[in-house]
């Protein structure tokens, strides 16, 4: 049996009877068996999986409808609701906390019969750009095991990787898909704002963040949205895509389209291995027939001073409501009052959750507001005007997704203003809404590095076309594992 | 001078669902912790999913206070922690950074005084908490869920308040116009809850907090300008400060709590897009307003006059002023107003007996019909009224039920009218002088014929016989 295939594959592959959705799916569970000690990409598994296979394969012997996805395993982010199963967010505050309810994209994703083998690892509440800040203990690189796999959706790229999951749903508030997709070469994609319904993803900071696919294909990452875009009664945020199809027109590439290389993205610090492979890619469009010019984004440089002064704004709030009154990790309230409890429970946060809502609680405080808060507004309305004046003369534009390479667990862990700037690349699409998207691209000594191109609102079928086209170019190796 | 200024929180009790969820509005049905989903109990991963419905409801408040309306709305995010919160924040509006918030400034007559209004906002009900246990010390409280994320307005106003009896007349013209749009019923427990800040000439505002009816909000000023001026006759120093109402005690306290002090924080709420009300939709709801007690009491004046102080009690009442419009015509108009006010009114004086009622507009037709043609006399009309909002029967069945119908047979009330003459000489001769006293004569025959005779008719026959 072989775990390597792509998503699409996989379909095309069950749906002609030439593999069984129950073999695939229990030879997935044997690998995580025998993998993930080393990976430690997931938190928990579906014990139910191989039964849930089982009866997609009936329903494709017996010829009744099937879903599109016939059984596909798929690893989900554990700050994603699936109805009955634990959903941690990598944190000892929500240990216990067992979801009522699905996700929208959940809900979609099971009425085409995808099949949820586990939820995978992350940074303690999306926090982080490496998995280190999970509560429950950092995952590995499959390419390079003592180095990280990024953050903070690290477990869903660890799992598509070493092949313990066809794809996997993250979360990108800053890069949190893009960074671990390209630290493990995978695809990532963050959408425009509100093409995915966000009910059911835990919230960081609600008014930037999207769910999005980490997939080996760029085509599998348009089946997938495919399946899980669009308009939702229970997200306001949505917007209607009216039932876009991101497969249709994938193949016909980038002739003609105008490509702008971000300077910003391009400057100190950018590993000269990150660097080549960029001007590799660029010439490589180039060859597609399409033109590639430098554009300035001069907000950039501000941009993650204004991402980290929002998100922190955003998450004290939306963290605020884990008091552990209603639910949470096993402690009485017995002999406590009201503010000494919660001061007591809201001590299982880890330190750089608490770091970041005690930023979030002075940011926008009355007297500091205008200093910090409302100036990171200002530069989020400015950077979102720079790159719409950018688009009116780009179709797309380009840049590395992480300017280093992936480096070893511990080593940035206790420097915070370093680990900060490995967002300067990504938070720009999160702050101005536009769809982004990380394509695996070289490996240099073993470790992966992806380009990210970005596009405008809405442009997401043309992003997903010209990352298809990038894709087509290169031919990379296969995962050490 | 002393000034009054008032916080208003008036929950929409007519809506469907919550403000944010689709649990029902109308909690007090539910049995502790059973109106309640992820959305209102603010689950990891819920999102709020605005009732549009609320939306147009507070812009129509908005439009009866005369306040401006702007052309679209946000939402903000108010950041405390409190119990009866299961997000640990409020979903609420405010006017700081440019005016977003479902109504601006407007203002409402109050007698001949102008009260200027603030502002109005469209946020949600937190939890309800219940306190058990008698110390302090072993106290513990229980939170009930079912209440939060109703739909609520604050309304708040300017201190244009100089006393207590305007802040009454206020609050029933308020009531009436709320009951009027069919928003809310302001006789729910709970539906109408209040601030206050008060102050007199040369001391500090005072701002009482917690007032949970309209009835104790009059009460709670009342006591306040007392207590104030009580200090000041004494010299002492009114301070700056938080009051709660107790509502046991019917007195304020000073609150030790640093509420004052809370920096909320307040930053737009992502979760809901700004909800735009432009002029179309404006004029849409406009539209489909329903008619203002004032206009109402005009129209009621001067298209059938109806004497003012009947007009006035008929339009402030929703449930009437409905019935009166459904059942009357051009002729009948002043009789079915008399008949709402001076019998009706009095006899289903409590909500509970308006609840139950079992009276239509038809019945009211056909009741002042009845008077009008002479088929039944006011008296027994009133009999009638009694019998059917008990039952609800038609007019003919009562009537025909219990005998009420008026004597009209010529021959029949000849014959007892010949009696009356018979017995009653003296009157006779003294009508025959005097006519003015022939109403003595119509009284006994009404007396005998237990109030149904015609009494037009009864006149005419008087006449004939006496010569
Ligand atoms: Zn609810």
């Amino acid at each position: 049996m072989n775990l390597k295939i792509s998503a699409l594959e996989f379909v095309q592959e069950v749906q002609n009877g030439n593999i069984s959705a129950e073999d695939f799916v229990a030879k997935t569970l044997e690998r995580i068996q025998s993998i993930d000690d080393k990976l430690h990409a997931f938190l928990s598994i579906n014990e139910d999986a191989v039964n849930q296979a089982q009866e997609i394969d009936r329903k494709v012997k017996s010829g009744d409808k099937v879903g599109v996805c016939f059984g596909m395993p798929i690893s989900i982010k554990d700050n994603m609701c699936i109805k009955n199963s634990k959903t941690t967010c990598g944190s000892k505050m929500l240990e216990n906390f067992v979801a009522p309810y699905d996700a929208t994209v959940i809900r979609k994703l099971k009425q085409q019969d995808a099949i949820f083998v586990g939820k995978v690892n992350l940074d303690e509440f999306a926090m982080g750009l490496t998995t280190e800040f999970s509560a429950f203990g950092p995952s590995k690189n499959p390419w390079e095991t003592d180095h990280v796999p990024g953050g903070s959706s690290g477990g869903s790229a660890v799992s598509v990787s070493a092949f313990e999951c066809v794809a996997s749903l993250g979360s990108d508030t800053g890069g949190s898909v893009r960074n671990p997709a390209s630290f493990c070469s995978v695809v990532g994609f963050k959408p425009t704002y509100g093409l995915i319904s966000r009910y059911g993803l835990v919230s960081y900071a609600n008014s930037i963040e999207q769910i999005g696919p980490l997939t080996r294909t760029v085509k599998d990452t348009a089946f997938m949205l495919n399946i899980i875009s669009g308009l939702d009664s229970n997200d306001n945020t949505t917007v209607d895509n009216k039932d876009e199809n991101y497969l249709s027109g994938i193949d016909s590439g980038i002739e003609g389209k105008k490509i702008g290389i971000i300077k910003e993205m391009l400057g100190d610090g950018v590993d000269p291995a990150v660097l080549s492979a960029t001007k590799d890619a660029i010439s490589k469009l180039e060859n597609l027939g399409a033109t590639c010019e430098e554009i300035s984004l001069d907000m950039v440089k501000y941009s993650v001073a204004a991402y980290y002064t929002i998100t922190a704004t955003e998450a004290g709030s939306n963290l605020a409501r884990y008091d552990n009154l209603r639910y949470g990790y096993d402690f009485s309230v017995e002999g406590y009052e009201f503010n000494s409890y919660i001061t007591k429970a809201r001590q299982n946060f880890g330190p750089e959750v608490k770091r970041r809502m005690i930023i979030g609680g002075f940011v926008p405080s009355t007297g500091h507001a205008g200093k910090y808060f409302l100036k990171a507004l200002k530069i989020k309305s400015k950077l979102t005007r720079e790159i719409n004046d950018a688009f009116k003369k780009f179709d797309l534009l380009i840049a590395p997704t992480v300017p280093i390479l992936p480096f070893k667990i511990g080593e940035k862990i206790d420097d915070p203003i370093a680990l900060f700037l490995v967002d300067i690349n990504t938070v720009t699409a999160n702050l101005t809404g536009k769809p982004a998207i990380s394509v695996p691209f070289a490996v240099s000594n073993g470790l992966p590095i992806g380009i990210q191109l970005l596009a405008d609102s809405m442009q997401d079928k043309l992003l997903l076309r010209a990352a298809h086209a990038l894709e087509n170019t290169v031919k990379l190796p296969e995962v050490p594992i | 001078m002393t000034k009054i200024g008032l916080e208003i929180h008036c929950q929409l009790t007519n809506l469907e669902s919550k403000l944010f969820c689709s649990c029902k509005a109308n909690y007090r049905e539910f049995q502790i912790n059973e109106n309640i989903c992820p959305v209102c109990m603010g689950l990891p991963g819920s999102l709020p999913r605005l009732n549009q419905e609320a939306v147009k409801k507070g812009t129509m408040i908005a439009m009866a206070l005369n306040c401006t309306t702007p052309d679209k709305i946000a939402f903000f995010r108010k950041n405390y922690f409190y119990p009866d919160l299961p997000k640990n924040f409020q979903i609420t509006q405010l006017n700081i950074y440019g005016d977003t918030s479902i109504g601006g400034a407007g203002s409402i007559m109050v007698g001949d005084k102008k009260i200027r209004i603030t502002r109005i906002q469209l946020e949600e009900d937190p939890g309800r908490l219940i306190y058990e246990g008698s110390s302090t010390k072993n106290q513990i409280t229980l939170v009930d869920y079912n209440r939060a994320g109703t739909p609520l307005v604050e309304i708040v106003t300017e201190p244009d308040f100089e006393n207590p009896k305007q802040v009454r007349e206020f609050l029933n013209i308020l009531s009436d116009l709320l009951e009027n749009l069919a928003v809310a019923d302001p006789s729910l427990e709970g539906a109408m809850r209040a601030d206050a800040n008060v102050s007199i000439e040369g001391g500090n505002k005072v701002e009482i907090k917690n007032i949970g009816s309209f009835h104790d909000l009059e009460k709670a000023v009342h006591f306040e300008i007392t207590r104030q001026n009580s200090l000041h006759s004494r010299d002492i120093t009114i301070t700056q400060e938080t009051r709660h109402w107790d509502d046991k005690r019917k007195i304020t306290i000073s609150s030790r709590s640093k509420e004052e002090e809370l920096d909320y924080r307040y930053f737009l709420e992502g979760d809901i897009p700004w909800v735009k009300i432009d002029s179309e939709i404006q004029e849409k709801l406009k539209s489909k307003m329903p008619e203002s007690i004032s206009s109402k009491k005009e129209r009621y004046i001067s298209k059938y006059n109806i004497p003012s102080q009947v007009a006035d009690v008929l339009s402030s009442d929703k449930f009437y002023s409905d019935l009166f419009d459904e059942s009357h015509t051009e002729n009948n108009a002043k009789e079915i107003a008399n008949i709402i006010t001076t019998d009706l009114m009095g006899l289903v004086d409590t909500r509970e007996k308006l609840e139950k009622s079992k009276i239509t507009a038809t019945h009211l037709r056909d009741l002042a019909d009845s008077i009008q043609s002479g088929k039944i006399s006011r008296n027994s009309a009133k009999n009638a009224l009694y019998e059917i909002v008990k039952t609800g029967n038609d007019l003919s069945q009562v009537i025909s039920e219990l005998d009420l119908g008026n004597v009209s047979d010529e021959s029949e009330l000849t014959g007892i009218i010949r009696e009356i003459i018979s017995e009653e000489s003296q009157a006779v001769e003294q009508a025959k002088s005097n006519p003015q006293t022939i109403n003595y004569l119509v009284g006994k025959v009404m007396q005998k014929t237990k109030g149904k005779a015609d009494p037009k008719l009864t006149l005419d026959l008087l006449k004939k016989q006496i010569g």
